[in-house]
């Protein structure tokens, strides 16, 4: 047992801490306030505390748990909402009331609810099972199935197994592992800090698929694979980052709030129970997992709420599942980490961030990826990171540190925001490496001309943004006739296929066949609009056409009633550009 | 601690800092009270303890504080100041002490002024659209009930007239419960505490007001505590009393200037421009103890304002103030110099629980989309009006010539309003409607044509009538097509 020697904000050194671990977690004071070695030196421990520290005082004791920061890890995961290291905010909210209070425990997961166990076919009692194995499984919620498997380093036979309703610290089988005999129950605890082991990471080739047009048309991430969306403040982070969260293919999500809003949680907490799974119809809470450390919450858990949101992803993964996380904002993260570097008077690298943010900004995606895991099954983490870079600059070490690593880059533009175009995403400026690797996916599932139209699309805008800087300069009637379609379909693609009203009960998610007719009409006005223009009518007859508002509507129209939508705007426009023809004659 | 131990080991002073050695057992956080070889004493908090010293933060001067002759006592216990609905109708000092000359307050209870942080399953979310009577911020950043939104300004903007007009017109309809004013003066000038005062004392407001002031000449270090005793009245206010409580604190560039302050006496690591890397974790501290709490009665609401050093908006102060608050009302300095006032530039403007505020129901259901197609078509104008600035007016295509005019009309009848003009939120989205009709009905891609079926031209006949003689809605149904 050592004593608290200093106490500055939240770091604490405590003396005669010969024999406990970097990274130990530790209970500091007669609060017993949780922290975690960060330091070691001579007989002194540096202790990150990951609750307020005021009050503490010099010589009060720190007691080692001999144990490094984990997580636990089973049945009720799902629904929950924990705070940095994994406390249950409701539970808390119990016990000291609407604010939180500090030395409060709480097990994560509920120890007196009983779930159902049934035993996986062929696991019986002889049985080999190696680490990581599936022995068994709860329906946790209506859509998910929760699978047990063999804690992470237990190999052996098994002595028992057996089906029916226990809590989660009762044991469910036995393994015989060497000598000894270990007990299974359907909790295991996982360190946070280490990524979990594999058997081998595979190239995806699958997008996720969100609902969101800029994102799943132009600039698609791979299930398994990393993104980023940087941008200023109100430019939609994170409306995109809950976007996401709500509508992507994913199995599980996991929502990281770092260092963010309260009241941003509390939406979170409020619409998701209410919303459906598209694919499922079941509340799409039901697949979630909230970690909320908000702004004003303790500086040192903010940095460990990345790390305990992503080894619960890796525990769904190693499942079988494709689990999703959403961290809003890794600039908090790497500004927590900042803040105890200083405090630790590390020499500072860039703009006063530690030298090592790089190196664990990487780390961090690399925790990403599509595997093949121990369990033999497949599954995958898709990373998907906010950035807040200060004024908007990326030229910041978070916002580089972050490009360097992931795939996907969201760039987020505060004019087209100020505009409210929403999602923010420019078109111009950012990109996704996986649009190569998932073209064959797209080829195969929405169709050869949907990969083409993409191009298309891609093209038209390039090409506009072109024409309005030579615009800027003569304005617009100086252009020949075939350049102002190009910048009235350019315009359009901006408006009534990129913008996406995220609060709106339709245009919140749309299909990819959907996406698909959407683009289509916008390429086949296009395709007749030049035509026309070739044929020698004017280009402002072709502007003012009356289809284009029809076109632009298209968003609003449901799912269900698309296909005879598009097909009487395409007969319309037949119908008009045969008009104009005729009047020209 | 109930007993006081007095040191007189003081080590050395620096800035707003006194190094107290041989002490051993102060605890974070906690008050100190240093006596002054001429009788004085101060008060100050433990910024660092070791089993040596204490380093401590006076708040207010350290002349006068030797090295030998004073003395200094841990009061075992953090900065906690007296709660009381009595608080209401007086003025206080920037520590928290009465600054009119009238009796003391008796307080109910003395609270930590740190708070602590509600937990966010514990939150309420915010829904209840708060009428302030401005068009720019009903029609297009509504405010709500529990919402943080900072003024973003700049030096001689009329950021103090625009919220001391708030102050006055603010209501929720429908709702006759209790509503509070929680006022901080942060290192404002005499004249701008007196603006204020004057303007509560004037509308009745000063009965429902408490007002702390930390005056510009005021020690510095106090303004780290102004918001602080601020925000603990209102949550006492707004939790235990039941109480809708609209905090204004004025100007939080003073705040952080002071946070910078005692950061550099502290010789920390300096973050973006001399203010600490923990600014963010700061500011924050004071801006999310806005918020309503599930099965309580009352609300917090912030209204702050901050002003940005040289108009600019990435400046550390707004920029991590922008991160952190629920969208902000950024007010220009061109629309100011064009006479306009209040001179909030939409554009720059937002308002995070917008959605959950507006609609059928509470305000109006074509709220929304009248609102997204008013930034649509003031974003175009923009564009329009620096096209026309290159290549003239005359070059301009008729369409471009129209959202022109809209520009000029969504300012001056839209934007500006008078100081004592008090418009409904029909009023407000009404005006919105005219000027929408100047353009023709094919530019309203963001509106739902239920909505332009009912309210599109209906008042904005006259709007069309004063156009400049062009054919100006030739999408209209009730026009017929030019004929060339």
């Amino acid at each position: 047992m050592g004593a608290i020697d200093k106490v500055s904000g939240p770091l604490v050194v405590a003396s005669d801490m010969l024999g406990s671990n970097m990274y130990d977690v530790v209970k500091v004071g007669k609060d017993k306030l949780i922290g975690e070695i960060i330091q070691l030196k001579g007989p002194n421990a540096v202790i990150q505390v990951y609750e307020d520290t005021t009050g503490l005082r010099p010589g009060e004791p720190v007691i080692t748990t001999a144990k490094p920061l984990s997580v636990d890890l089973g049945p009720g995961l799902l629904t929950s909402i924990y705070d940095g290291i994994q406390r249950p905010l409701e539970v808390l909210q119990k016990k000291s009331g609407s604010f939180i209070a500090r030395g409060i425990e709480a097990t994560a997961l509920d120890t007196k609810k009983k779930w159902k166990f049934t035993s996986e076919k062929g696991i019986r009692k002889g049985s080999r099972v190696k680490s990581g194995e599936i022995i068994g499984h709860v329906q946790e919620t209506d859509v998910i199935k929760h699978y047990i498997m063999v804690p992470l380093g237990v190999d052996g036979t098994i002595e028992s197994i057996r089906d029916g309703s226990y809590t989660i610290d009762e044991p469910v089988a036995k393994i015989k592992s060497g000598k000894s005999s270990v007990s299974i129950t359907m909790k295991q605890v996982r360190p946070v800090r280490k990524p979990a082991p594999v058997k081998t990471k595979i190239r995806s080739s699958v997008p996720l698929i969100t609902g969101q047009r800029v994102i799943d048309t132009l600039f698609p991430v791979a299930k398994g694979g990393t993104a980023a969306i940087p941008g200023p403040f109100g430019s939609g982070k994170t409306v995109t980052q809950q976007q996401l969260a709500k509508w992507s293919d994913a199995d599980i999500v996991v929502y990281v709030g770092c260092g963010e809003r309260g009241n941003e949680m509390t939406e979170v907490l409020t619409e998701f129970p209410e919303l459906k799974d598209p694919k499922s119809g079941k509340p799409l809470m039901q697949r979630t997992l909230l970690i909320a450390n908000t702004s004003n919450m303790p500086v040192a858990a903010r940095e460990a709420s990345i790390y305990t949101g992503i080894t619960i992803a890796e525990y769904f993964r190693d499942m079988g599942y494709d689990v999703a996380i959403m961290a809003d904002s890794t600039s908090r993260w790497a500004e927590a980490m900042r803040e105890i570097s200083a405090r630790l008077e590390e020499l500072p690298g860039e703009e006063g961030y530690p030298a090592y943010l790089p190196k664990r900004l990487a780390e961090y995606y690399e925790r990403s990826g599509s595997v093949e895991a121990l369990s033999g099954k497949k599954g995958s983490i898709t990373i998907i990171g906010a950035v807040s870079p200060p004024g908007g600059d990326i030229s910041e070490p978070v916002s580089q540190g972050t490009l360097r690593v992931v795939k996907t880059f969201w760039a987020l533009d505060a004019s087209l925001a100020s505009a409210r175009h929403f999602p923010s995403i420019n078109w111009l400026t950012s990109y996704s490496l996986y649009s190569g690797a998932l073209e064959e996916w797209y080829r195969k599932n929405v169709g050869e001309g949907f990969v083409n139209a993409r191009k298309e699309a891609m093209q038209l805008l390039q090409r506009e943004a072109e024409l309005k800087d030579i615009v800027q300069l003569v304005g617009e009637d100086a252009l020949p006739d075939q350049e102002k379609i190009v910048l009235d379909v350019g315009r359009m693609i901006r408006e009534s296929y990129l913008r996406q009203i995220a609060f709106d009960e339709v245009d919140t998610y749309t299909s990819l066949s959907k996406q698909s007719l959407m683009l289509d009409a916008i390429l086949c006005f296009r395709k007749k609009a030049d035509e026309a223009v070739k044929a020698g009518i004017q280009s402002d007859k072709i502007v003012s056409m009356k289809v284009k508002t029809d076109i632009a509507r298209l968003k609003g129209v449901k799912e269900a009633d698309v296909e005879s939508a598009v097909k009487k705007v395409r007969e319309d426009m037949d119908r008009e550009f045969s008009a104009l023809s005729k009047d020209a004659e | 601690m109930k007993f006081e131990v007095n040191y007189s080991t003081i080590e050395s002073v620096a800035g707003p800092l006194v190094v107290v050695g041989k002490v051993g057992t102060a605890s974070y956080n906690e008050i100190v009270r240093i006596r002054l070889p001429s009788g004085e004493s101060r008060l100050g908090q433990v910024l660092e303890t070791t089993s040596r010293h204490a380093v401590v933060q006076v708040f207010g001067p350290t002349d006068g504080i030797n090295i030998d002759k004073t003395s200094v006592s841990f009061l075992g216990e953090t900065f906690r100041v007296g709660v009381s609905e009595d608080m209401l109708g007086r003025i206080f000092d920037g520590q928290g002490r009465p600054r009119d000359i009238k009796s003391e307050v008796s307080f109910k209870e003395k609270r930590d002024i740190n708070g602590e942080p509600i937990n966010p399953a514990a939150r309420a979310m915010p829904n209840d659209f708060i009428e302030t009577g401005i068009s720019t911020i009903d029609g297009l950043n509504t405010l709500v009930r529990g919402q943080k939104l900072p003024l973003f300004s700049a030096s001689g903007l009329s950021h103090n007239e625009l919220t001391a007009q708030i102050t006055r017109q603010a209501k929720v309809k429908k709702s006759n419960e209790g509503f509070a004013v929680v006022f901080a003066g942060i290192g404002i000038t005499y004249d701008d505490a007196e603006y204020f005062i004057n303007e509560f004392r004037k509308t009745g407001a000063l009965s429902r007001t408490a007002a702390f002031i930390n005056l510009a000449d005021d020690p510095s270090i106090e303004r780290i505590l102004t918001p602080r005793i601020a925000l603990t009245t209102a949550e006492y206010l707004a939790y235990d009393r039941g109480m809708h409580v609209l905090v204004i604190l004025n100007d939080m560039t003073n705040y952080a200037e002071a946070l910078r302050e005692l950061s550099s006496a502290r010789e920390e690591v300096p973050g973006r421009r001399g203010y600490p890397g923990y600014m963010y974790t700061d500011l924050a501290s004071i801006y999310e103890r806005a918020g309503i709490i599930k099965g309580r009665k009352g609300s917090i609401t912030q209204l702050n304002v901050v002003t940005m050093p040289g108009d600019d908006v990435t400046h550390p102060i707004p920029d991590l103030t922008g991160y952190i608050t629920e969208g902000q009302i950024f007010m220009a300095r061109d629309l100011h110099n064009k006479g306009i006032y209040p001179e909030v530039n939409p554009l720059g403007s937002l308002s995070r629980l917008m959605s959950n505020g507006i609609g059928d129901g509470k305000t109006r259901a074509d709220h929304s989309n009248v609102k997204d197609q008013l930034f649509g078509a003031y974003a175009r104008a923009q564009d329009a009006k620096s096209l026309s600035s290159i290549v003239g007016a005359e070059a301009l295509s008729d369409t471009d010539k129209l959202y022109l005019k809209f520009g000029d009309e969504f300012e001056n009848r839209f934007i500006k309003q008078g100081f004592y003009e008090d418009r409904t939120i029909e009023d407000t989205l009404s005006i919105g409607w005219e000027i929408l009709s100047i353009l023709p009905q094919s530019e309203l891609t963001r509106i739902k044509p239920a909505y332009i079926e009912e309210y599109y031209g209906a008042k904005g006949k006259d709007a069309r009538a004063r156009g400049d003689g062009k054919e100006t809605g030739k999408e209209h149904k009730n026009h017929p097509k030019p004929s060339k």
